[in-house]
């Protein structure tokens, strides 16, 4: 059973990775499963919301969405808007995506900031089948995010305990993820240009739009860069 | 409740539409059996550090520097994050002992 093996071992490759996430999703899932309870939604809601949209920021604010005026354009606009950053994800996957078969679809489907982070910069060793790495990498990311919401959403008001703070696990992990690919490459003009440019934007335009405009320049910028850039890549 | 159950479906719906599409967009415009271009090829060998940071600045957008803790316990839990990682560099280290210090910050000092 060569390919049983393959895939187990593919699994217990991935497993280590998604700890962190484990923390951060089961707690951000169980903080969204209550927020959809005393919101007054039945804890079906955010169990099918969570495994359908698998976007834990849009979640949040589709709970305003349904709390609204019906405007499906506006609901569809606005989940492009706080979403485009997935198009930044795919066109760095493009290459990591191929040849990994019908798993593919899946592996789009749940490219969530998470499972994009691990899959881009995940040493997988080459014994490890790499479509199979980042399929358990998405799939047990998904399952932690819909327990979470499920237990938030079927039992909400009984979970107490002081977990202020917890959340900050998602940005650790971020940073972390970040640090790693920063000491993995040998030159930081990239990195550089997506915190100063995202920095700026951010002070410029505030928290809730400055993520297109933040996009746009970075794109302008590694374009305007591209023969610079490349030759000091090729020099390394 | 002011929306019917049909009205709520469909603005789920949009939200999945939205998402979806957001994900699979390159995936169709540059598909596999096709050469990619040249400039989305050197895009996608830069843009994952590009993305990484803009998702670290991402995560401080609702920390306001001019009121409430000013972003401190904030700067403190990343630069212990920061040290932790460069003298250890055992990624669980690093965002266990960042969080804990936040927690620790955020429950008891500020």
């Amino acid at each position: 059973m060569a390919s049983k093996n393959k895939i187990v071992k593919a699994f217990h490759t991935a497993l280590p990775y998604t700890i962190p996430i484990f923390a951060g999703f089961v707690f951000l899932g169980i903080a969204y499963g209550i927020y959809m309870n005393t919101s007054g939604f039945s804890a079906v809601y955010p169990i099918v919301m969570s495994a359908t949209i698998f976007a834990g920021s849009m979640e949040f604010v589709a709970v305003n969405l349904l709390l609204g005026a019906f405007d499906p354009i506006r609901a569809f606009a606005l989940t492009l808007m706080v979403n485009a950053r997935h198009l930044f994800y795919g066109i760095s996957m493009l290459d990591k995506y191929k040849g990994t078969g019908r798993k593919k679809h899946y592996l789009i489907f749940g490219m969530c900031d998470e499972s994009f982070s691990i899959n881009c910069t995940a040493d997988i060793p080459a014994d490890v089948d790499k479509g199979w790495f980042m399929f358990f990498v998405t799939l047990l990311n998904h399952s932690y995010w819909v327990c979470g919401a499920a237990i938030g959403g079927l039992l909400g008001s009984l979970v107490q305990f002081n977990t202020k703070g917890l959340e900050f696990v998602m940005t650790a992990l971020f940073v972390v993820i970040f640090l790693e690919q920063w000491m993995k490459e040998k030159r930081h003009y990239s990195a550089l240009l997506g915190l100063g440019i995202s920095s700026l934007c951010l002070i410029f335009f505030g928290g809730e739009s400055f993520i297109i405009p933040a996009m746009l320049i970075i794109l302008v910028c590694l374009m305007a860069m591209k023969k610079p850039l490349e030759k000091a890549e090729a020099c390394v | 409740m002011t929306m019917t159950l049909i009205q709520q479906l469909i603005t789920i719906g949009m939200v999945i539409l939205g998402t979806v599409a957001t994900r699979f967009l390159p995936f169709l415009v540059f598909p596999a059996d096709k050469p990619t271009p040249k400039y989305i090829r050197y895009l996608g060998k830069m843009l994952p550090s590009a993305a990484l940071g803009l998702l670290v600045i991402y995560c401080f957008k609702d920390v306001s520097i001019l009121d409430g803790t000013h972003g401190i316990p904030e700067l403190i839990s990343v630069a212990a994050i920061v040290a932790l990682h460069i003298w250890k560099r055992q990624m669980l280290v690093s965002i266990a002992g960042g969080t804990i210090i936040y927690m620790l910050l955020v429950q008891f000092i500020f």
